[in-house]
């Protein structure tokens, strides 16, 4: 497992939260996911065999919103 | 289908402008030219370029199963369109998206305060290679292990060791203490904080948000995010409002058969202010809490510390600041200065914390003469004992004094006596076996917690109570000089608990404040948890709320300033409920229209948004040094 940290541009809307949520929620090998709407961030545990980062922030994406920085940590 | 999402929720802003043009185009073509043909032309534009981004928006909402205010605002636009209302529509859709926009700029305000915190995260550090060489690197690619090289006035990337250098290091935004620290070889540094002078290789221990600095931000954003049980009840209240909304929208069209009044229904019905009106307050008050060093967990923790009615202070470390100072001496030789002197040269000797209160004393009157001393050798539980051919000197307890035949008069006795009833440590010198000096030494009082405390009477605390370990004499002391209402002395540890146990069984909302090293058992059964002055790992994980400096000011800021946030999210829930019954009445009575409801509910957003920033600039009072120093004599 490793955790996803994505740092989004500003987020105004409480429905956006609710939508990345779930959408970032409905990807395979995805748990713990966590919007931080005040700070504009995404948290999430991965499954590294299942999907990627990379994979995650395309799927915000794809929703409308702007990922601008991608982190990865390794669970030991 | 993406791109074009992505490439309008870019431009958004631009595609409201243009919105706002056509519109007034439009009312231009109607009123002054007079060729309504045109004026309807440019309002049917408006509408279909404003109806998109609100349609794409609920058209993924929807996609992920969630009912969101743009959908309700699509079918009431579509509707309006097809029944030839463009004007209503068009007025509709850009008033919403202009809204958006307000909402937007008005947000970063109330996330201001956070921000301006991460944006002190370092971001680059120098990176010394095994070469010797420097380079810069992004501090994300740091690993531990790593040496980084800090030059004068630089920002320290990471948590570690110096392994190089020495140097003064400001570390306000850790500890919240902003005079420098000196540091050299083996000493622990902060990410996040300055060296002042000196150039400084560190051996990195922790990165990124696993520094201490890193912690303090990530607590800080999720606390902004947990929400208040009133806002997670308005949470979960709009999950479902918004789709019965719809309902009743479809209601209205199927009983009544009135087509315009259903879909004004749907206008009227946005929860826009409801959703937004509670968060935001929070977001406020927590983000001013984190620019004064008050850390709040969450709306939770907000709420709660708004309602407690007893508090709980551990003293030692908390009411005191744990360091030892001198309290009062007293002479019998000829020459006090030079008695004082040989004394402070004593303690030099010795890093035992009386010893260093009393160099401090005695540094501090002035006094610059460093006498010649015997060799001294330690006497195990009583002190220090020197001799050689001149004189012989004795700095310790009685028992030292005893064993040694050194003869105590009535008057030394009762100053002994004195010293020892208010609760001081006492420090006997004697030269020749002729006593000299009798020094006490206690821990010294938070010069701001008298009026801290009385400040948080004030603002509505009923009762104060202070536990401690020490003996009764020494407590009660203490407690004398403050606003406090009960004192409990002689406790162990376990006792403390069981104190916040039985208050909390008598029915207070309790807050434990210690230091959260011995106490986390108080900190954590407490309804709140209050950490002090140390921004240790142990104190982030088990307190409700962190002070991140000592200070009574900040605790009695942080009491008043939860009560207030506590209030403001009241009256923004308050505004929007009022919001959305008025416009019923209205529309009703027949004053309100489609558009002129969705100008009344963008206005009632942004009032709750401005209502929420008078939060942020809320402080309570700097005391006055000099008022304290008086109160405290």
């Amino acid at each position: 497992m490793a955790k996803a940290i994505l740092q989004l541009g500003a987020l105004t809307c409480p429905s956006c939260m609710t939508k990345i949520q779930k959408a970032v929620e409905n990807q395979d090998g995805v748990s713990n996911v966590k919007v931080l709407f005040n700070a504009g961030k995404v948290r999430a545990d991965f499954d590294e065999s299942k999907t990627s980062a990379d994979n995650l922030s395309d799927v915000i994406t794809d929703l409308g919103y702007d990922v601008l920085k991608v982190k990865v940590k390794e669970n030991a | 289908m993406n791109k074009l999402n992505i490439w309008i929720s870019k431009h958004q802003n631009k595609i409201t402008a243009a919105i706002a043009i056509l519109i007034a185009l439009s009312l231009i073509s109607n009123y002054l030219i007079k060729i309504p043909v045109a004026g309807t032309v440019f309002m049917i534009i408006a509408s279909i370029l404003g109806a998109i981004p609100v349609a794409l928006h609920a058209f993924s909402a929807l996609k992920n199963k969630v009912i969101s205010i743009e959908l309700l605002v699509t079918i009431a636009v579509i509707g309006a369109f097809i029944i030839g209302e463009y004007e209503e529509s068009a007025v509709v859709t850009f008033l919403f998206l202009f809204g958006n926009y307000l909402e937007q700029k008005t947000l970063e305000k109330t996330r201001s305060s956070v921000k301006s915190l991460t944006q002190m995260a370092p971001t680059t550090a120098e990176l010394v290679n095994e070469d010797g060489k420097t380079e810069t690197v992004d501090v994300d690619d740091l690993d531990e292990g790593d040496h980084v090289l800090v030059k004068p006035g630089g920002q320290i990337p990471v948590d570690g060791k110096i392994i190089d250098g020495t140097g003064y290091m400001n570390e306000a935004s850790i500890t919240g203490e902003s005079t420098p620290v000196k540091k050299g070889i083996g000493d622990k540094v902060f990410a996040g904080s300055l060296t002042d002078n000196g150039t400084i290789t560190i051996e990195t221990t922790s990165v990124g948000e696993d520094t201490t600095f890193g912690k303090i931000i990530e607590l800080v954003e999720e606390a902004q995010d947990s929400q208040s049980p009133a806002a997670r009840f308005i949470d979960k209240f709009a999950t479902y409002y918004t789709p019965a909304v719809l309902i009743i929208g479809i209601l209205v069209w199927i009983i009544t058969q009135d087509f315009p009044l259903a879909i004004t229904v749907l206008v009227l019905g946005c929860p826009g202010a409801l959703v937004i009106g509670a968060p935001v307050s929070n977001v406020a008050g927590i983000g001013n809490g984190a620019k004064n060093g008050i850390l709040m967990k969450g709306g939770n923790a907000v709420n709660t510390f708004s309602h407690v009615d007893t508090l709980v202070l551990d003293k030692t470390g908390t009411l005191t600041t744990g360091k030892m100072s001198v309290t009062e001496f007293s002479d019998y030789g000829k020459d006090k200065n030079h008695d004082l002197a040989l004394l402070s040269a004593v303690e030099k000797t010795s890093d035992h914390p009386l010893g260093q209160a009393i160099v401090k004393h005695v540094n501090d009157l002035g006094i610059k003469e460093t006498p010649e001393l015997p060799e001294l050798d330690t006497v195990k539980g009583q002190g220090l004992m020197g001799q050689n051919d001149d004189f012989k000197i004795l700095v310790g307890n009685a028992r030292l004094m005893k064993a040694n035949n050194v003869k105590i008069s009535a008057s030394a006795q009762k100053d002994i006596d004195g010293r020892m009833n208010d609760g001081d440590s006492v420090v006997l010198m004697a030269v020749n076996d002729e006593l000299r000096l009798v020094i006490g030494v206690n821990d010294q009082l938070r010069s701001d917690a008298r009026e801290g405390l009385q400040a948080l009477k004030d603002a509505g605390l009923k009762r104060i109570v202070m536990l401690t370990g020490d003996n009764k004499v020494a407590a009660q002391r203490v407690a004398e000089r403050l606003p406090i209402d009960e004192v409990h002395a002689e406790l162990l540890p376990e006792d403390k608990v069981d104190f916040v146990k039985k208050f909390k069984e008598q029915g207070s909302t309790v807050a434990f404040v210690g230091d959260g090293i011995n106490d986390s058992p108080s900190l954590a059964t407490a309804d709140i948890g209050i950490g002090m002055g140390t921004g240790t790992d142990v104190a982030i994980e088990t307190s409700d709320i962190i002070l991140v400096k000592s200070s009574f000011d900040a605790l009695a800021h942080a009491y008043t300033l939860a009560k207030k946030t506590v209030a403001n999210t009241k009256e923004n829930i308050f505004i929007a409920v009022g919001t959305v019954a008025l416009l019923l009445i209205g529309l009703v009575v027949g004053v309100i229209h489609m558009g002129s409801g969705m100008f009344v509910h963008e206005i009632s957003i942004l009032v709750v948004i401005f209502n929420a920033m008078r939060l942020i600039g809320n402080k309570s009072q700097k005391l006055d040094s000099n008022q304290v120093v008086q109160a405290a004599n």
